[in-house]
């Protein structure tokens, strides 16, 4: 029995760290592929250069970011089996056409288009090597669709029916559509959204404050900007329609993010708090009265279940779920004020001079990435102790495994990624602050040799 | 149709299996083959040979892996857990290899030389698991009332690390054939040796699993009609075409890898030798999916989810298939070593 608690904490210690490092390469390859796609959309219809130097700039982050998310992709797709062997069993009718769809419409066209957005510029056309580039993006964000489906069906399971242990499904539109996925999908791909454009305004910002005021950069910052004050106001939006939604499929959930322990009606909004599983209360509480509920309910004295309605095998972590959720909203404000601040210079003129907000800018390109991993973690600790709310305990999930072979594999999978996660920002940073060429080089500093291709693209003969 | 709907994924998924095999195997024998080339400029063409499509390649592994999740969840429950360590030496080279194209290329130095090794191990790594994999499902995985019970090393045999081997050696020769149609010059004459001294290995490794499997499992010796020493000509004369057609591909393999004019057809007969092989190993197995515990309709998923996802295959597989030969067709002939983004 404590060979398999053992066990059972192992693995997932194991899938929250291969899946956290999986996401955030997605979090920020789904935004730059738009973005790429955008940049040489509008040097298409523009024909100016600084189009084009910034899309060669941001493609050789996107391939190596790219290429970590292709290879801890892998990995994902092979932990349900290893590590959650039961839940594949009893799930797999239902989820695993969701992640067959994730392959066949997605991950093949990523990665196959992949090869002629980064080697295809003299072997293609404009038009199909910005075909390419679209197509990349749309895959992207078809695979955030399917997985998101699958994710969300696993918070708000709906569309099924359990013969003998194992879920089969009476309807499919149900089991995609289900309720949380709509909001856990929008919310994502804004959040991906979000942190690309973090990533571009810090890199433009960080250039200007070391004296590169090129147009390009000017230009890369002021879209970021502009993105930033679209998006971050609609994320916030969403994030609140999202509590909503979880206030009402996983009421459990909600009392843990909030840390309410009893059910009040004109809940507090508890700003900070030390919760205590054991004691089911929380120490050095500091609450705004009634805004809990105003929040979550619109109403002065709409009631709020608390986790004591709950037997304490019900509840999750709740410290983990409180704090994360609140490192997630506290960035998302920060988002906001860079988007009012941003908007206002911007109208007043004068963005790239006003050193501070580049300087929080620069501090803000982490931002996004935190706070999809905190985002995660509310959504995923939240749901605990189960793995389909409400259906399936994560103790009834995990596989028949030793304690032995998953710490082992853990400790491999924590070494590897700790050397390819240091190489990979060593490279991408060395990247960043290079900044884009000055003007357009050949596209390859190689030995050119003239073949195959005479069409016409960007090659040596143009630049 | 109901009944039908497990072996029409059985073959879907077999296929799909059988791509990335061939695919990939290509690109890994390259990286296989990588620190013995003789130049650092050779070592950059070979990996640019491969750098556009090895993503894409690796893809038919997550179909393969995805695939069986979904429409044979009870065998992907079975099979993983009893493959753990493997299964985990494979990822974690893949993953090194898979980044070293990147690094590589922004690299110069020790950090060149250690992302060389990188790609080296990791493609060394990924083969031989693979073929550690394959050495434990011939070998049968037992089961206790439809799941694994064994313990970590039950896929750890002489014959699983022989298959790793053969693995190993049988990418060499996809990779080596695959440089002889993507090269010139002295690479090319430097890949015409290594594929004809591969193919001598490969052939002896064949001969040994093709004995060794019906000695391995009964059911498997039933079904190709050995019993030894006696042989049941009846059972075994449908399958004599396969190796018959087998030692003719080698034949032509080799004949084809001298010859100084020819430069596809080593490849071609590479992958038809491969063929066979599988195709060997199909027979023996059916109509088992978990070798000798699970067969192909206990391990099925509900039909339901077979079919829903049978529709998108029809669909979307010939589409894929498509534009994967389209991109092939983009980058066809010699490497060009200037179409990079770098
Ligand atoms: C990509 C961003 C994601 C992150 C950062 C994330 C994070 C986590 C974390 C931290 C846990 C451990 C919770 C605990 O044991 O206390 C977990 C568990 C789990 N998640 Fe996620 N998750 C993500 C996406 C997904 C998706 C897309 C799926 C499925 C389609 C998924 C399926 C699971 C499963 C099966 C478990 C294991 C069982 C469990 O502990 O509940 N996760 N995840
Ligand atoms: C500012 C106000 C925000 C609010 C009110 C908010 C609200 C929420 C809520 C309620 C959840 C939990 C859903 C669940 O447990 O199932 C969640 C999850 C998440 N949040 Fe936020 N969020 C905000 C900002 C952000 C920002 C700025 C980002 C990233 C840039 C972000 C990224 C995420 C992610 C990745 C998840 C996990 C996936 C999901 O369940 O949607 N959030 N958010």
């Amino acid at each position: 029995m404590q060979e398999s608690l053992d066990m059972l904490l192992l693995g997932r210690i194991q899938f929250a760290f291969v899946v956290s490092f999986h996401i955030i390469f997605p979090a920020f390859t789904i935004g730059l592929a738009s973005y790429l796609a955008m940049l040489e959309g509008l040097w298409l219809k523009t024909n100016k250069d600084i189009y084009l130097i910034l899309y060669r700039y941001w493609v050789k982050i996107f391939a190596i970011s790219f290429g970590m998310g292709v290879v801890s992709g892998v990995v994902m797709s092979y932990q349900f089996g290893t590590n959650w062997s039961l839940f594949a069993e009893k799930t797999g009718n239902v989820l695993g056409p969701l992640l067959g769809y994730e392959v066949m419409t997605a991950f093949f066209l990523e990665a196959s288009f992949l090869a002629i957005m980064l080697f295809g510029w003299n072997k293609v056309g404009r038009k199909l090597h910005f075909f390419s580039t679209c197509a990349v993006a749309v895959g992207t964000v078809i695979s955030a669709f399917w997985i998101l489906a699958a994710n969300s069906w696993m918070h708000t399971p709906a569309g099924y029916e359990i013969r003998d242990g194992i879920f089969y499904t009476t309807s499919w539109s149900e089991v995609i559509f289900n309720p949380s996925f709509p909001y856990r999908f929008l919310h994502m791909v804004l959040a991906a959204y979000l942190t690309t454009a973090f990533v571009v305004v810090g890199t433009s910002a960080l250039q200007i404050l070391r004296g590169q005021q090129r147009e390009a950069i000017v230009v890369m910052l002021k879209m970021g900007v502009l993105f930033i004050a679209i998006v971050a106001p609609l994320q916030l939006f969403i994030g609140h329609e999202h509590g909503i939604n979880v206030h009402e499929h996983q009421p459990v959930k909600l009392a843990a993010m909030e840390g309410h322990w009893e059910t009040h009606s004109g809940a507090p909004m508890i700003m900070f708090a030390l919760p205590d599983q054991e004691a089911e209360k929380n120490h050095y509480e500091l609450a705004v009265p009634k805004l809990g509920s105003l929040i979550v309910t619109h109403t002065l004295d709409g009631e709020i279940k608390g986790l004591k309605e709950w037997p304490a095998s019900e509840r999750p972590p709740v410290a983990l779920v409180f704090w994360t959720f609140r490192i997630m909203v506290v960035l998302g404000m920060l988002m906001l004020l860079v988007a009012v601040w941003g908007i206002w210079l911007f109208w007043k003129g004068g963005l790239e001079r006003q050193k501070n907000f580049l300087r929080l800018c620069v501090l803000m390109i982490p931002a996004g990435f935190l706070a999809v991993l905190s985002g995660w973690f509310t959504a995923e600790v939240g749901r605990q102790p189960y793995t389909v709310y409400g259906l399936l305990r994560t103790v009834d999930s995990v596989s028949p495994l030793t304690a032995n072979s998953v710490g082992m594999s853990l400790i491999v999978f924590v070494f590897t990624y700790l050397i390819v996660f240091i190489a990979g920002i060593y490279y991408i940073s060395k990247l960043i602050i290079d900044g884009p060429a000055t003007q357009l080089g050949p596209i390859s500093e190689m030995e050119s040799k003239p073949r195959l291709s005479d069409r016409s693209s960007i090659g040596r003969q143009e630049v | 149709m109901e009944a039908l709907l497990p072996y029409i994924w059985a073959g879907l998924l077999g296929l799909a299996v059988f791509i990335y095999i061939f695919l990939d195997g290509f690109d890994l024998g390259i990286g296989i083959m990588f620190p013995f080339a003789n130049s650092d400029h050779d070592r950059d063409v070979m990996m640019t040979s491969v750098a556009p499509v090895w993503d894409g390649n690796e893809t038919w592994l997550v179909l393969g892996g995805g695939g069986l999740f979904a429409v044979f969840p009870k065998a992907y429950a079975a099979m993983m857990p009893a493959v753990y360590m493997p299964i985990g030496f494979m990822l974690i080279a893949l993953i090194f290899r898979g980044v070293a194209f990147e690094f590589r290329f922004s690299s110069t130095g020790i950090l060149k030389r250690f992302w060389d090794q990188a790609f080296h191990w990791g493609s060394v790594v990924a083969a031989f698991s693979q073929g550690l994999i394959l050495g434990a499902l011939v070998q049968g995985i037992p089961l206790v009332d439809g799941r694994f019970q064994g313990g970590s090393f039950e896929w750890l045999t002489p014959f699983s690390f022989f298959t790793g081997c053969a693995v190993v050696w049988g990418y060499v020769l996809l990779g080596s054939t695959w440089l002889i149609m993507k090269t010139e010059g002295d690479l090319m004459a430097w890949s015409r040796k290594i594929a004809a001294f591969s193919t001598i290995i490969v052939i002896f490794c064949l001969i040994i699993v093709s004995l060794a499997v019906p000695l391995l499992d009964v059911a498997a010796a039933d079904r190709w009609g050995i019993h030894y020493p006696e042989i049941d000509w009846q059972r075994m004369l449908p399958f004599v075409p396969i190796p018959l057609i087998t030692v003719v591909l080698c034949w032509q393999l080799i004949t084809s890898v001298f010859s100084k004019t020819t430069v596809l057809k080593p490849f071609l007969y590479s992958v038809g030798i491969f063929a066979m092989a599988y195709l060997g190993l199909v027979i023996s197995f059916f109509p088992y999916i978990v070798p000798y515990s699970l067969t192909i309709e206990q391990a099925a998923a509900s039909p339901d989810s077979q079919g829903i996802l049978l529709v998108g295959a029809v669909i979307l597989l010939p589409v894929i298939l498509a534009y994967t030969a389209y991109i092939y067709w983009v980058f066809r002939g010699k490497v060009d070593m200037n179409a990079g983004y770098h």
